[in-house]
């Protein structure tokens, strides 16, 4: 993020020649822009803590999320728990402790947003990269795969992939992130088709450079700041996706508590208004892809002034 | 215009080839498909007959001609709970989520143009900061947890709509009985309501920004500015001159966005317990019943590929600019 500008000229010579203090001043750019525009500060804060709270949850939460305490079933937020401790946000139907759930559960959001993310990231920049450099036949068999792709609404794509490879961590971040490939060979195609005409890259294959170093070494930095958005929004619509999909039963097996499934558990105690269990896990959603989206929009301008214009 | 057409057929063609290899090969990726078809305590006798009754002792492009084959006589087998052929459990389902999917649509876009154009127009003012804070939250906010939200404060706790349920129009309609799908449609519509606003939260939010920002284009273009130069009053700018352009955007995101909704009706008619195809593929993962959930995810997908296909048509006309 730190070394993009826009794109007249290629960031890799440029960082080169003064890396540290470059750096720095982009930096202090941003920060400035942030903090100037208060919502996208709001939405780092957010993601600062949703970040803190995924790796040190189990530090963090008062209870072990997969306690069950028949005693104390379904007992309404600050409710007194076991031993003088405190059911800070109720309890569920086996007497879970909902804030240590919700605790946990932000590790599954956050690692399989990421996860799927760099899956489909890889996937679909390389495929891009090789699309938009080669063209030709390469180029129409990617793109049409990509056709095919795009045309299954998504999430019934990963319905019937996963009912039949079965829940899992590994399956859903795999699904979810193959899923995503073609949003990236997408804008990267694009990106490359015509970078690959630019006089710095001619000159990279006038000197001799290999495939890999013109692909990844002269064109890849110069791709960074549109893919950087992309990636921002894509995490915020693979949580989402994830909760879905843990909601419909095919998320992260049961023992792992995630916002999904205990919003998917929380529809049996509706109708006894039960409300802090879908309240507070739907919450932990709303302002987790709230704030993805919100760095997203932020990125967007920040990294495209040009674009600042329309909105 | 014809070889357009020719093209984009073929290319719909290949897309549905590759749609049946898509769901062809989820069948086969967990390794030998017999295991999802019979239950966990078979012999290995009774999983043997079953692998040669459902075929799946042939190689696999013989199995997959076959699948081919079948499918295009509507054939994916039957459902294991329903004990009926998949696709027919799946059509009868299929007239409740068409209906949900399309009020959904219309509520979505009937509210998001008049809002992103107020908003493009207000510009920079509170009321374009609040419309836009809602299209923001409206973007974040999953269409379940919307819909667990609204059943609690509206259906329980207000009591102002059913939380679940739902009113035929169309099948009465199919049916030739048109007294009776007229005199649903109100209260089809109410129950419809929340649920259709659940599963186009999304949407409306998103085309709101979109419309918001091409209407801001548009506005700045020279054939508006010589629209107001010329006295004409500003509601006939807005509608004549920068609406008819603002909007086509919004039209070529229809196609793909019926595919959005599509998904999220499966998600949220859980949650309404709404009889339509999204309630059947719930209650098929919970019971594994692999034939309904393939015969489902194939026909909503041949849907989504033939309305792409129609609003690439309909775009063509609306704007002449497109080169066919």
């Amino acid at each position: 993020m730190a070394n993009v500008e826009p794109q007249s000229q290629p960031a890799s010579q440029k960082s080169a020649a003064a890396p540290v203090s470059y750096r720095r001043r982009e930096m202090q750019r941003a920060l400035r822009s942030m903090v100037a525009s208060r919502w996208a500060l709001v939405g780092m804060i957010i993601l600062t803590a949703a970040a803190f709270i995924a790796i040190f949850g189990p530090l963090l939460s008062p209870m072990d999320p997969n306690r069950q305490n028949i005693m104390m079933r379904l007992l309404p937020p600050m409710a007194e728990g076991p031993r003088g401790a405190t059911f800070w946000l109720g309890s569920d139907h086996l007497g879970r402790d909902v804030l240590s759930r919700l605790l946990y559960g932000a590790r599954v959001s956050l690692l399989v947003g990421m996860a799927a993310i760099v899956v489909g990231g890889s996937i679909g920049t390389l495929l891009g990269l090789i699309s938009g450099y080669f063209g030709g036949w390469i180029d129409d068999v990617i793109m049409r795969l990509g056709d095919i792709q795009l045309a299954f609404p998504f999430i019934l794509l990963a319905i019937m992939f996963l009912v039949v490879l079965g829940p899992g961590l590994v399956n859903i971040i795999l699904v979810l992130g193959i899923g995503q490939w073609i949003t990236y060979a997408r804008i990267v195609r694009a990106q490359t088709l015509s970078l690959r005409e630019k006089e710095y890259v001619e000159a990279a294959r006038a000197m001799g450079d290999g495939l890999f170093s013109i692909l990844f070494r002269t064109i890849l930095p110069n791709i960074v700041a549109p893919l950087t958005v992309i990636a921002s929004f894509n995490v915020a619509s693979v949580i989402l996706s994830e909760a879905a999909l843990s909601f419909l039963g095919l998320g992260v097996p049961p023992t792992v508590p995630t916002w999904g499934s205990m919003l998917s558990e929380s529809r049996d105690h509706l109708l006894s208004n039960k409300w802090w269990l879908a309240v507070f896990p739907g919450l932990a959603i709303v302002l987790t892809v709230l704030a993805f989206n919100i760095i997203g929009d932020w990125l967007r301008d920040f990294l495209d002034p040009r674009l600042k214009e329309r909105s | 215009m014809w070889t357009f057409l020719v093209r984009r057929l073929l290319q719909s063609a290949i897309v549905i080839i590759g749609v049946t290899m898509i769901s062809f090969i989820s069948l086969q990726i967990g390794g030998d498909p017999t295991y999802l078809f019979v239950s966990e305590n078979a012999s290995a006798e009774e999983i043997q007959r079953a692998r040669e009754a459902l075929g799946f002792d042939a190689p696999l492009h013989i199995q997959y001609l076959r699948y081919i084959w079948d499918a295009l006589h509507g054939d994916f087998g039957n459902s294991l709970s329903y004990r009926q052929p998949a696709m027919g459990v799946v059509l009868d389902a299929m007239p409740a989520t068409i209906e949900l999917t399309v009020f959904s649509l219309v509520l979505a876009i009937a509210l998001s143009i008049p809002l992103g154009v107020y908003s493009a127009l207000k510009r920079g003012t509170p009321i374009d900061g609040g419309i836009m804070t809602f299209a923001m939250l409206g973007q974040s906010i999953p269409n379940f947890w919307m819909g667990i939200m609204m059943i609690m404060y509206f259906g329980l706790y207000l009591g102002w709509f059913p939380i679940s349920g739902h009113v035929p129009v169309l099948e009465p309609l199919l049916e030739g009985d048109f007294s009776t799908a007229i005199g649903n449609i109100p209260q089809s519509i109410y129950y419809m309501t929340m649920p259709a606003i659940a599963v186009g939260s999304y949407t409306l939010a998103r085309n709101a920004r979109l419309v918001r920002s091409s209407m801001l284009e548009v506005l700045q273009q020279d054939f508006v500015r010589t629209a107001r130069s010329k006295g004409i009053r500003d509601w006939q700018v807005i509608t004549h001159h920068a609406l008819r352009n603002a909007w086509l955007p919004v039209v070529t995101m229809i196609g793909l966005e019926f595919g959005f909704l599509l998904g999220g009706v499966v998600v949220v008619e859980t949650v309404f317990s709404y009889p339509g195809i999204g309630r059947l593929v719930f209650n098929a993962i919970n019971q594994r019943d692999i034939p309904v959930v393939q015969a489902s995810v194939i026909l909503l997908a041949m849907i989504f590929i033939v309305l792409n296909l129609v609003v690439d048509l309909i775009y063509s006309r609306l704007d002449p600019r497109v080169k066919l």
